[in-house]
Formats: C-alpha cells, structure tokens, sequence
C-alpha cells in the first residue's frame, strides 16, 4: 500500500517514488543514471507490493516511450532520469504532447554538459525543460527544493498531468536526491487526486474535440472506441491531416491548455516579500541557503525577500511584474548555471527594476554568505 | 460472366473507409500484406475491440491508420516499446506492431533485440522493402550488399541483417518469413501466431517499385514479384542462419523457429511476481 | 494408349471442383496487374477502357469449363487496393 500517515525520515528520491505511489502511479520504466537511481530502485522494490508494473528499459527513449504506451493502457506512468537521459527523452516528449498523454518525467539534475559531474549538483536543465524538443508547444515543470516537496510535489505532478492531459517534469536536483529530511504523509482525505476525464459515450466520439477547458477527454483502449493517435499533425478524430489551418487549431489549442490555465498552475512560494526592496529568485536547492541569506540580511537591517519558483513552467512572469512595478528595485537571481531562468525574469521585469544574475557552474550551492554579499553589493550600486 | 462491378469489399468492416484511397504507390506491396493480416484476424476470430496496431514511421506505418482499430502511429524506431508498455498495462488486448524495416530494426534495432530477449508478449510484423521509402530510398539495415540505393549510389557496400537468424537468437519464440506474394501463406502465419504467446516475429519481403526496384532493374511492382516467384524457395525450419538475403541467390522464405514448449512470456513473470507481492490483491487472473 | 489392358486415358467431361464470382470495384484498381498475372485460373485481364483514375482495371474473361474462377480467393489476398475479390457461387444463383 501506499505509506501509511506519519512522519518518515526520506532521502529526495524516496520521497517522489512514494508521493508518486500516493497519487497512484503503477508504471514506472527507467534506465539507470546517477543521481535518479535510488528512485528506480525503490519504484523496483515497492511497484509489485502495491499492484504496480516495474520495468528496466535497454534505453531511456525505450523509457520514455513505453511509459506513454502504458498511460494509453490507462496506468499513470513515470520514469526518472537525470540530464544525459532527459536529453534523449526529448523527441518521445513531443509525442506526449501531440497526443495528449499525461505522464511525469523526473530530470534529478546534475552538473553537465555531457557526462559532467554525475554525482554533483546541476541546474542546467531549466531551460532543456522548456524547449527541448522541437516544434512549438507547452508542459509543465514543478521544482521541490525540500523532501516533504518532493513528495508533495509529485503529487501534484500526476494531478496537473492527469487533469491537463500534458507531460509534467519534476525538475530536482542531485543534492536533494540524496538528502534526508522529515515528511509528513498526510491521511488520504486530506490528499486530493485527480483522473483523466474519460468520455460520457462512444457515441460520435471524437477523441481530440477538446471540451471547453481545451482538454478533450480521453479514451480507454480496447472498449472499442478504434481510437487512432498520431504525431502527425492531426484533426479532432486523430487522423493526419496535413493542412496549415489544422496545424494552427491544434498547436495553438495545444499551448494554450497550458497557457490559459497559467493561474492555476502557477506555484509560487514567498518569504518576507512584503515590503521587500530586493528579492532572490531561485528554485531547487538554492533556496535553502537563500531563506538562510534573507534572515540574514534582515538581521542586516537589509529588506530583502525571497521568490522561490515550485513551478518554473509556466512561469510567474505576471508575478515577477508586480514585483517590479510595486516596490522590487533588483532581483538577484540565483542558480546553478551560468543564467537560465534569470532571462525570463529579466524579460518578465522588462526594465523596470535591475536584474542581477549569481551563478554557480555546477558541484557546489551557493552558500548564504555568496548571496548575501552579492546582495549588500547589489545594495550598494557597486555592480 | 460472373462478375459483378460493386462498390464495397468485404474487408471493408476492418477499414477506416473515410481515410480511404490509401497513400501507397500503385504496385506497393503493402496493401496486399495487409489484406493477408485482414484475413488472418478474419480466421483467428481476433475481437476487433481488443486489438491494437502499433506502428512507427514509413510506409508501412501508415498500416495504423488504416485499420479500425485502437491504433497508434507513433515516432520513427519505437513502436516496439509504445507496445511494451501498452501490453504490460492491458495483458487482455492483443498487441501487434506492425511496421518496416527501417524503423524496426534499423533505428528501432535496440528495441527488437530486447523486446525479443525479455519475450515480450508482442506480435511483429515486419515489412521488409529493403530501404527507407517513404523518403525516398534510402539504404537501410536490410538493404542487400551491391544494391543501389540513394544514399548508395555506387551500391551498396555492407552486409544486410539476417533478420530470422537475428530474431531468432534474440530469443523469439516464432519467427517466419513469407513475401507479398505468399500471401495466403503470409495469412496462415499470422492466423498461427495470433494463437501463440511470446514475442513472435514475421518477416514479409516486399516491392517497392517507386524507391528500390526502380533502382535495382525491377521498375514495376510485377518485376519485383516475379523476382519472389523465381527465386524463393520455401524450407520450413531452415536453420535461420542459412537465410540470409542475398542478390543472386535464392530467398528462402518459410517458418523458422517455432517454439512449443510454453516459455512464460515478460508479461505473465511480472503480473505473477506482482500477484505474489501484493499477497493476491492484484494481478490474479492477468 | 491400347485397348489390350494397358492404361488408358479416358476422356470425360472436365468440371471445376467449384465456380466463383468475381467482385470488381473498378474504381479503386490501380492497374498493378498482380491479379491477372497471378490468378490461377488466368481468367483476368487488362480491360479496355480506363476506370476514373486512368487505369485499366480487371475484366473476367471466361472459358468454361475449364478455364473459369474456382473462387480461390487469391485476387482477394494479393491486390493491394481492395478492389477485387472472390465468392463460391452459392447452388442457384445466377451467373
């Protein structure tokens, strides 16, 4: 069974196989790579204890495509990886997509490029998360930056991929892989868990007419629903139809599943904002030793805040606006990379406060003395 | 004369008459192969509802989104794990991957090898036309040594894969090879292993005028046949490394490997291990 | 071929184990000629004029009694278009 309520002492990894189990997840194919390991290990050992289907793929695109196979077989799927792999994922994303099959990838990130520092921790992926594969579309990206998130999050991982028919990556980190923290696991009622809409009749059903959510339902496999599913470019009864107006209808519907649910999906969590004149934006690990930096600079007499990202897609670029227009003079953005989300943030505050940009190639977080210095220099005017 | 000009064939039921006329060249044996696999269903009393047609990218994939059934035309080289999930999800349907030479085993090689090794329960029908057609002829991994090809211009200069033999050592549990022009043998086969469990693999030779035979002195789809007529040669059980394709010699065409003694198919060990598990919670009767 | 006990051919009337009719949806046909080269009997043919695609689709051409459809079901399996099958002639049906 799925843990039962208490308090538990997890390492990141664990805790999103078991939020994953909790949201009732029964398919899990992977590939081995450091640091997402452990989470295939423990998906191996607990999947059969609870009616679930483990399986080791020769690949990570075998990974990736036979956990859609299984989500049109009607199980929720996940596999985990880290960068290598989610770079060879890229391509069987863009089928999640064009076919609307929820599923939830797991990127624990680490230093790269290439091979890199396998057991190190990275945050290079960000931007992979977004626009790795080609063509034009839209998925959603949560980042937990603590073991209880880890769980919490995967959660709502399977919900968000549930509910918008998408692929949702959960994007972690290899510190946080391999921490251990205290989780609560609520009770189940206090757990909300969401299923795919299945469709009221096989009457003149067509299975991509989207509903007025833009989410079609979607239909079961072998109830003789003669379902066809294509990467092709596809009208609303799945049949390839190559013609401009059906691209724009279907690629436009396909972006704007996400895009006019932004609200909804957006999670951001906030720290001394109130009355911030300088505000952190980070996500992952770095927001530990960001919280530890703010409390630090407050103690400084310096109003600072700090914006930490649970979902990096779709972005907050609303939120980061108000900010900026009411109150925020810099944004100091902080990751493990030489400057990813802090583009988006720069375009989202659109002039109208300074951005600052504190990386860190990759092995080593930021410590809360790095960003409190780069802070009080910031303060200073000095860059 | 009995003969009789109507608009309807009885084979209709098992198409997607709106999709229809389909996209193959005239010639093409892909469409005769799927009128075998029609039949073939048609024979077994496969239930349409609980059939599912995997295919990948090429001509052959198009196969999917002909047949009114589930079907999925997924990307170029991985309907074989699309399958793999699928079938371990929902071991009540059958699953069958239908789907060519290029994307099979080719970019899907790695995928047929270990689909073949874990015995996934999985029936594949694999067209063989020895080159990437769809985009116009390419070389593949069955083109045979010395043809020519796009990509080949001065001919080809390696070996094929010997896909029998491929199969077979893999760890299938069936393993076939027939032509479009066997196609009542072709249909009988597939009827066969429609009634067996395990991976099982059918190779169908094919024409392609348009891209291979073109190239190759075989410029309409009659050349090629009359090429499988001349020169096939049916032994049933051949040892499957004796098959290999080559131009000039003969193409032994038949059923290879045919394993009795049940071997538990992937799908069976792991709804067995989770039924163990679960202490009999889930899994009994999969 | 003696009348001293050897063996003897004897002539009788030949008759086809079974008569077919044959189904022709003209339309679809995309001339690939695979039914008439290998129908067994050999009785189909290019016809004359052309279908609405420009290709001359199959004509049957009869000569009983041997040489007519028996119903195999060959032309069924081998053409690529679904243009053309093959049914037994049920007793009492006309031709």
């Amino acid at each position: 069974m799925s843990l039962a309520p208490g308090i538990y002492f997890l390492s990141g990894n664990y805790a999103v196989a078991e939020g994953a189990i909790m949201a009732g997840c029964r398919f899990f194919a992977g590939y081995p790579i450091t640091p997402s390991s452990e989470l295939a290990e423990r998906m191996a050992r607990r999947l059969p204890q609870v009616g679930g289907i483990f399986v080791q793929m020769e690949d990570e695109i075998a990974s990736i495509v036979t956990i859609i196979g299984a989500s049109w077989g009607g199980l929720k799927a996940m596999t985990a990886t880290s960068g290598p792999g989610f770079s060879l994922m890229q391509e069987n994303i863009g089928l999640a997509v064009m076919m609307e099959t929820p599923i939830v990838i797991v990127d624990v990130q680490r230093a790269g490029p290439s091979t890199g520092m396998p057991t190190y921790i990275g945050q290079g992926d960000v931007m992979q998360a977004k626009w790795g594969s080609h063509g034009q579309y839209e998925i959603i990206a949560l980042s937990p930056s603590t073991v209880q998130e880890c769980f919490d999050l995967t959660i709502r991982a399977f919900n968000l991929a549930e509910r918008y028919r998408v692929p949702v990556i959960v994007l972690m980190d290899e510190r946080l892989s391999h921490l251990y923290e205290k989780v609560r696991v609520p009770s189940p009622d206090e757990i909300v868990i969401i299923e795919r809409k299945r469709p009221r009749s096989r009457e003149n059903f067509l299975p991509f007419m989207p509903d007025e959510d833009l989410v079609p339902p979607m239909p079961p496999v072998g109830e003789g629903f003669r379902i066809h599913a294509t990467g092709l470019t596809h009208d609303e009864r799945g049949y390839p139809h190559m013609d401009p107006e059906v691209q724009e209808r279907l690629v436009r519907r396909l972006c704007d599943k996400i895009r006019k649910h932004a609200d909804e999906i957006i999670d951001v969590d906030t720290y001394a904002m109130d009355d911030a004149e300088l505000a952190i934006v980070t996500f992952g690990s770095v927001a530990r030793p960001a919280i530890r930096a703010v409390k630090l600079a407050r103690e400084n007499g310096i109003k600072l805040g700090l914006i930490k990202l649970r979902t990096i897609w779709p972005f907050p670029e609303k939120l980061i606006e108000e900010y900026a227009t009411n109150g925020v003079k810099a944004f100091i953005v902080a990751e493990i990379n030489y400057g990813q989300i802090y583009h988006v943030v720069r375009e989202a505050v659109a002039g109208n406060a300074k951005v600052h940009l504190l990386p860190k190639m990759g092995g080593a977080i930021h410590t809360p003395d790095e960003i409190l210095d780069e802070v009080v220099m910031v303060k200073r005017n000095a860059r | 004369m009995p003969v009789k000009y109507i608009t309807e064939h009885i084979w209709d039921k098992y198409l997607r008459k709106d999709r229809l006329p389909h996209i193959w060249c005239p010639g093409c044996g892909i469409g005769s192969i799927l009128s075998a696999f029609l039949m073939a269903v048609d024979r077994a009393g496969i239930d349409l509802d609980k059939l599912v047609v995997v295919s990948g990218i090429g001509c052959t994939g198009r196969v999917a989104g002909y047949i009114l059934a589930d079907s999925f035309h997924t990307t170029h080289g991985r309907p074989i794990p699309f399958a793999v999930g699928l079938k371990l999800a929902r071991p009540d349907l059958h699953v069958v991957v239908f789907s060519g030479d290029g994307d099979l085993v080719t970019i899907g090689g790695n995928h047929f090898i270990h689909a073949a090794r874990r015995n996934n329960d999985i029936l594949v029908i694999l067209v063989n036309n020895f080159n990437y057609g769809m985009t116009g002829g390419q070389v593949g991994a069955t083109t045979p040594e010395n043809a020519y090809t796009t990509t080949t211009p001065y001919g080809n200069l390696e070996q094929s894969f010997n896909l029998p033999y491929l199969a077979a050592a893999a760890g299938a549990v069936y393993v076939a090879r027939w032509t479009s022009l066997h196609v009542r043998r072709l249909a009988w086969s597939i009827e066969e292993a429609f009634h067996k469990k395990g991976f099982r693999f059918i190779e169908v030779l094919s024409q392609c005028p348009t891209t291979f035979g073109r190239r190759n002195k075989m410029p309409e789809g009659i050349d090629m046949l009359r090429w499988f007529k001349e020169n096939c040669e049916i032994r049933h059980f051949e040892d499957p490394k004796n098959v290999a394709i080559v131009l000039g010699k003969k193409i032994i065409v038949g059923k290879f490997v045919d394993i009795e003694e049940p071997k538990p198919t992937f799908e069976e060990k792991v709804w067995d291990l989770i039924y163990r598990l679960s202490g009999g919670s889930h899994g009994k009767g999969k | 071929m003696d009348n001293d006990g050897s063996i003897v051919k004897l002539e009788k009337e030949v008759k086809p184990a079974r008569r077919g009719i044959v189904y022709i949806i003209k339309d679809r046909c995309k001339g690939c000629g695979f039914c008439i080269e290998f129908c067994p009997m050999q009785v189909l043919k290019r016809s004359e004029d052309f279908n609405e695609r420009g290709y001359h689709y199959p004509v049957l051409e009869e000569d009983p009694p041997r040489k007519v459809c028996i119903a195999c079901g060959f032309c069924n399996l081998i053409c690529p278009e679904f243009a053309i099958y093959s049914k037994p002639i049920e007793e009492g049906e006309e031709e």
